[in-house]
């Protein structure tokens, strides 16, 4: 039964990783491509572009990170695994 | 393997006090910090002739005045303190991961959500001192009532964020380099090492961002401040 568990936590850990990763990879190729749209037609407002793109982009891997500690508890910090 | 945080190496226990890893290289990072802040601001010079450490030091000191002062489009000095030591603490522990045998503070749940929570609460204290109670309580009937409860969840899960951000990179950092290590040995985890010291730098300078912006955001009613003169010497 213990051997059940961790199989299924692997998986879950493995799917947890994977669909956290789409998400959050669509997103930030959407908002780099905007980013480099606005610079190419107005570089003389790079620094503020760039600010708000890195912040942006935590924003958005915010969600890919979720889904990573998520991963890693399942794996290292299971607590039905005694 | 198998310690997810530096929290659970302990080195030495009295009855309920435990010093783990976390405050130990946290104390070794302040200490490295102060002493090295102290050397060089020892015998500072005004003169055209700079030691090469006091520039290193001007250079951080003027950029971080430089882009609190865009963030927030207030004078950098009152805010200067608390986002330089924030960025300085979160870089250096960061960057202090390629030394063999550091363990970053930063590595540890416990660490982030303490920073994650400085800034939680100089929110308020830095609203409620420069716009006063009124206007900052304001902000979060803003744009009506009904988006108190919303406010108030935004706040906090943006301290949740701020923690687990930090925390999920540079432990992530150290743990994918672990596992690499154990797999093949010398020389193959160095890229990984240095996508980490890349990782590290963005991430503490997204922190330090962040909170002059959750700072900024209740500073939007004060009435915008002329760019500060520069002063003499720098």
């Amino acid at each position: 039964m213990n051997n059940l568990i961790q199989v299924i936590s692997i998986l879950a850990a493995a799917i947890a990783v994977s669909f956290g990763a789409i998400g959050p990879a669509l997103g930030e190729g959407r908002a780099v491509a905007a980013a480099m749209d606005a610079l190419a037609r107005q570089p003389e407002s790079a620094g503020t572009i760039s600010r708000t793109l890195f912040v942006g982009l935590a924003m958005i891997e915010t969600m890919a990170i979720y889904c990573l500690v998520i991963a890693l508890l399942v794996l290292f910090a299971n607590p039905f695994i005694k | 393997m198998g310690e997810i945080t530096p929290d659970e190496r302990v080195y030495w226990t009295w009855q309920f006090v435990r010093i783990n890893a976390t405050i130990v290289y946290t104390w070794a990072t302040m200490a490295f910090l102060v002493l090295g802040s102290w050397l060089i601001t020892r015998k500072l010079s005004t003169g055209p002739e700079l030691s090469r450490w006091q520039n290193f030091l001007e250079v951080i000191v003027d950029y971080t005045r430089k882009q609190i002062q865009e963030i927030s489009q207030q004078k950098p000095d009152r805010y200067l303190a608390f986002i330089g030591t924030l960025f300085v603490f979160i870089a250096v522990s960061n960057a202090l991961a390629i030394v063999p045998g550091y363990v970053p503070p930063t590595a540890s749940l416990s660490t982030t959500a303490a920073l994650a929570i400085c800034v939680l609460v100089a929110v308020p204290v830095f609203g409620i001192t420069r716009v006063g109670l009124g206007a900052y309580l304001r902000n979060y009937i803003r744009p009506n009532p009904v988006m108190l409860p919303f406010n108030i969840v935004g706040e906090l899960s943006r301290t949740l964020a701020l923690a687990v951000r930090l925390f999920g990179n540079v432990m992530s950092g150290v743990f994918v380099v672990g596992i690499v290590l154990s797999l093949a040995g010398l020389l193959v985890p160095i890229p990984l090492m240095a996508l980490d010291l890349l990782t590290g730098a963005v991430q503490a300078y997204i922190f330090t961002v962040l909170a002059m912006v959750f700072i900024g955001a209740t500073l939007a009613d004060a009435s915008p401040q002329s760019p500060n003169q520069q002063q003499g010497t720098s």
